[in-house]
């Protein structure tokens, strides 16, 4: 579990923004190829894994995603500010006051914005648009910052894991590094199943990585791995919280993408609690994860979610429990541990379901 | 034929939960076609055996709900919704669940304005006492539906999910017609239309049809002051010329359009500016379905009573029939 | 055929979405002279194929969608006139007091109507008007209207192709024939290449109702690399400065998540090269075009987005320049040429 944990953090630190996955990948490849039995990269960029299995039972996929939220530079300015859109879903009011580094170079920069005392009062009681900022590299005029930055570079938080409180972990990126260094973890394991551990790419910008991993795979049951929505604070109705940090590892029902399989969801279920693992169910039905394109590619596959709950995500500092985070990681050992066993699909029994 | 809707709109099965409709029309058809299978998604295919064309007839099984995400400590449920639902549909009527269990949908009674309702401020009273109380008859994750009657009147039914209920109950009736064809025919209930046409895809990908027909029901424009639509309750099924997810294939249209023809079965046309329907899945799967449909025409689609013309549905009947026989 | 000439052709060509079978045998033609085959499939993709010299060629995959925007007719009132609603991304303030073609059972002339602004309450001014308010005149009574044209026929914009100054044209479907006379450019100029890889050139169908011929066409040819063409905003007054690009200044080459850094960047060394003008075209997300398609098809294909910068996109006089149009077609070109000295 020390290992997990200090991957987690390694993960956290490193940049993977949607579309330039590879300092993630190349990391998880280093802590992964002595465990697995084949792996390669493919087209789009994701990681595919694969690990025979013991027995003749059905195929897995696990999917974790390697990408995170960025921003990607798309102008320089005569001043030498750049100009920049958001990829995947960052809210306007993380923007302000915060460090970036941009491209392969890593060049540090800041996101400015005028102060309080020169806001009017109209700007100081809204949102910033975020077309209105932009990234301060310290460049004295264009030419100098486009000797450092080219238009379309893409911009990663600049923030590093930290450790405190009662077992918390503040990173950005938690989303889904926290899934990978699950993933991770349990690829280091047997099974009687074969598995595939899918490392995939693009899933903040549409769940673009998981299409291409599934077409490949073609697998019959699929576990997701993610980091998912907490807003267990002050003033919040509880049903409205999503999930709660320090409860256990999330279990979707329903989301915008998906509704998880009621067998495995089932399964699931049985195991957290023959085990005494705690868990919850993730209380609301927004956000999507790569299950709803698992669920739904080629002739389909049993899927479900196994999320972290994550406050502030999506932001440069997300906090997570180390406890749910070690018992995510027991709960879908045990499942994959358990699967073949109680899990029937179909296309074994000849057309009769649910047996 | 009364009989196969009234069995099929009162059977429980939101989407995602299509089991026990599946099972039914699996009772219902199993001695009259070759083949009776269900995929990983929960999509029931019947399959009568031909050496012509592969025609796929798809209707989706699953129906809008309510699936809980919380209980109180008073025992009272908050929801969301599973599929398209309208708060003010949804206000003051009764669910049910699968145990059977019954609740009431209402609403925190100190907002400003009841137009500014969402189902957010809106919770489920299960007449349970305490949360305990409760979770003896639900838990987070369970899905409810409409709790409504079905009746026929004036040749008319009202009906909870119609939708899209009278769609399978098309199919059945075309399944167990067995109509003269030598090609091969899929009858495919599907699963998860209602959250994004999410079954007919994979179903059709494990079929590669060589054309598709989707059997759903469309809104109409005959009501009081109500959007204009060009289609009337008992004119006839309407054959599909386009909706939110699909515009038909031109070949599967005209065929449609040639076979009402020359069988003199009453017809209209559809465009339906809300809402897709499993066409939309279908004719992009794999490198392409080319793919149509058929829509009972159903007004108040989307509430726990729909109405629809047994005119429509016994012609939507001999339109399907007419189609697979070309 | 010279480029002005070309795109002037295909602009009068009218191919609503879903309804392109109206045209492909046209857009067919173009190509035949180019292909070593050329066939139509079932959805009415135009594919032309034009093989590759090495023993063991790569497929490359260019496609650019050919339909257009138009609308459908949705009601026959009992006077003639015809309700209509838009396939595609029409702007209802963009088709008041237009000319169209009615595609019932023969092409009819149309003009939607206005209302009058002497008729126009003082306090409806300012409001815009619906599609759904708006009708097609097309001269008959309601009888007559009913004989001639049915529900679910498809209507088109008229406006023929204008020759503007700096060898610009403006035209009622410049996007994305626009894309498709590219497609042709990339042929003549293969014809003057060496070329290993096999090259696919693709006109889809479909892309205003959701990328439909990019997605059942990259699952039908196995590509090894993607190139898709279509247009981008061209500089207006008001436009954001980095989502709109200026005419005459090249094509743009995209970079973003969804692109492949890898060709997009060998793409633009090509064209420092060559000296063929060029602009970058940073893209956050989908993109908004068929490159969001073969990203994820199949095993996901690598793909690179060229795009022909386009004035007054959507509405029937979209403005482009050729000369922009040529050197979309030499840089795409030299690029597939490029790849084979590996």
């Amino acid at each position: 579990m020390k290992e997990a944990l200090e991957n987690l953090k390694k993960l956290t630190a490193l940049d993977g923004v949607s579309g330039e996955e590879k300092p993630v990948r190349d990391y998880i490849i280093s802590r992964i190829k002595e465990h697995v039995d084949d792996y390669y990269v493919d087209n789009i960029g994701n990681l595919i894994t694969y690990k025979k299995g013991t027995g003749n039972s059905p195929k897995v996929m696990l999917d974790a995603h390697m990408d995170e939220v960025g921003l990607l530079i798309t102008q320089i300015n005569s001043d030498g500010l750049l100009k920049f859109r958001t990829i995947g879903g960052i809210e306007d009011r993380v923007l302000v006051g915060k460090r970036v580094r941009i491209g392969e170079k890593k060049i540090p920069g800041v996101i400015g914005f005028k102060p309080l005392h020169l806001q009017s009062s109209k700007e100081r009681s809204g949102t910033v648009d975020k077309k209105q900022l932009t990234i301060d590299i310290g460049a004295k005029d264009k030419d100098q910052a486009a000797s450092k930055v080219e238009i379309g570079d893409l911009a990663a938080f600049a923030y590093d894991p930290v450790e405190f409180g009662d077992n918390k972990l503040m990173a950005k990126a938690l989303d889904d590094r926290a899934g990978c260094a699950v993933l991770i973890e349990l690829l280091k394991h047997k099974y009687e199943c074969d598995i595939y551990g899918c490392f995939t790419v693009q899933e903040e910008i549409g769940l673009k990585g998981a299409r291409t991993s599934t077409f490949q795979v073609r697998p019959d049951i699929a576990l997701v791995l993610e980091g998912t929505t907490c807003y267990d604070v002050p003033d919040t109705k509880e049903y409205g919280m999503s999930t709660v940090c320090g409860r256990g590892p999330a279990l979707t029902v329903m989301d915008r993408t998906v509704i998880a399989d009621r067998d495995l969801l089932r399964h699931i279920i049985k195991t957290a609690e023959l085990n005494d693992i705690p868990y919850q169910f993730k209380q609301t039905v927004t956000g999507g994860t790569n299950a709803g394109k698992i669920q739904t590619g080629g002739t389909g596959a049993k899927v479900a979610v196994i999320a972290l709950p994550c406050r502030y995500i999506h932001s440069p500092v997300s906090v997570m429990d180390i406890n749910d985070f070690e018992n995510m990681i027991k709960l879908s050992k045990k499942v994959l541990e358990t699967l073949p066993a109680s899990i029937t699909l179909y296309r074994e029994q000849g057309g009769k379901e649910y047996v | 034929m009364f009989d196969i809707i009234n069995k099929l709109t009162q059977t429980f099965g939101p989407s995602g939960n299509e089991k026990k409709v599946a099972d039914l029309i699996r009772d219902m058809l199993k001695d009259k076609v070759d083949e009776v299978k269900t995929d990983v998604l929960g999509n029931l295919i019947c399959i009568k055996k031909g050496s012509g064309k592969k025609i796929m007839l798809a209707a989706h099984m699953d129906e809008i709900g309510i699936i809980v995400s919380f209980i109180d400590k008073n025992g009272f449920l908050r929801f969301s919704n599973v599929g398209g639902l309208n708060p003010f549909v949804i206000l003051g009527k009764r669910v049910i669940f699968e145990n059977g269990s019954v609740g009431v949908v209402w609403y925190e009674e100190n907002i400003d304005d009841i137009k500014n309702i969402k189902l957010e401020k809106m919770y489920i009273d299960i007449a349970a006492s305490s949360k305990e109380d409760a979770e003896r008859l639900v838990n987070v994750g369970d899905m409810a539906v409409f709790e409504a009657g079905t009746i026929l009147q004036n040749g008319r039914i009202i009906s909870k999910s119609m939708d899209n209920r009278i769609g399978c109950a098309v199919l059945v009736q075309t399944a167990l017609n067995q109509p003269e064809t030598e090609n091969e025919i899929y009858y495919v209930f599907t699963a998860q239309e209602e959250v994004g046409l999410r079954g007919a895809g994979p179903a059709a990908y494990g079929l590669m049809p060589d054309m598709a027909l989707a059997v759903d029901v469309t809104a109409t424009g005959d009501t009081p002051e109500c959007k204009p639509m060009a289609v009337k309750l008992g004119a006839g099924p309407a054959i599909k010329i386009k909706d939110r997810s699909v515009i038909a294939h031109p070949e599967v249209k005209d065929l449609l359009i040639k076979c009402a023809i020359e069988n003199n079965i009453p017809h209209q046309f559809e465009i339906l500016s809300q809402g897709g329907t499993d066409a939309g899945s279908i004719h992009t799967t794999a490198g392409g379905i080319p793919s149509g449909g058929v829509a009972i025409p159903t007004r108040n689609v989307h509430n726990s009573a729909e109405i629809v013309d047994m005119k429509d549905v016994e012609n939507a009947v001999k339109l399907i029939e007419a189609f697979i026989n070309q | 055929m010279e480029c002005g000439e070309l795109l002037k052709k295909l602009s009068d060509i009218r191919a609503v979405a879903g309804r392109e079978n109206m045209a492909a045998e046209i857009i067919a033609g173009l190509f035949r002279q180019y292909c070593d085959d050329v066939s139509v499939d079932s959805f009415y993709n135009v594919i032309g194929f034009k093989k590759g010299q090495a023993e063991n060629p790569q497929n490359v995959l260019i496609t650019a969608h050919y339909d257009e925007i138009g609308l459908i007719v949705t009601g026959i009132e009992d006077s003639g006139f015809l309700r209509f609603t838009a396939i595609g991304g029409v702007d209802a303030k963009a088709i008041g007091a237009m000319e169209v073609t009615v595609h019932g059972k023969k092409d009819l002339f149309g003009v939607i109507g206005v209302k009058p602004p002497h008729l126009i309450a003082p306090e409806d001014k300012d409001k815009g008007i619906k599609m759904e308010d708006m009708r097609i005149d097309i001269g008959y009574d309601g009888e007559k209207a009913r004989e001639l044209v049915s529900i679910g026929d498809v209507v088109t914009f008229n406006s023929p192709t204008q020759e503007l100054l700096n060898n610009r044209i403006a035209g009622k479907s410049l996007d994305n024939r626009s894309g498709v006379a590219a497609l042709v450019e990339i042929l003549k100029e293969l014809q003057k290449l060496k070329h290993d890889d096999n090259v696919y050139v693709v006109a889809t169908v479909q892309e205003e109702l959701g990328l439909i011929g990019a997605v059942c066409t990259t699952y039908n040819i196995k590509a090894d690399l993607g190139i898709v063409i279509d247009v981008c905003h061209g500089d207006m007054p008001d436009a954001p400065s980095d989502e709109a690009f200026p005419l005459d200044k090249g094509v743009t080459v995209a970079i973003g998540p969804i692109i492949s850094r890898k060709h997009a960047k060998e793409c633009i060394k090509i064209a420092r090269e060559e000296n063929i003008p060029y602009q970058i075209d940073p893209e956050a997300g989908d993109t908004g075009t068929e490159a969001a398609v073969h990203a994820v098809a199949r095993e996901g294909i690598p793909v690179i987005l060229l795009s022909i910068p386009c004035k007054y996109m959507h509405t029937a006089v979209e403005m482009v320049s050729v000369n922009d149009i040529v050197s979309t077609g030499k840089l795409a070109a030299r690029y597939i040429a490029g790849r084979s000295k590996e």
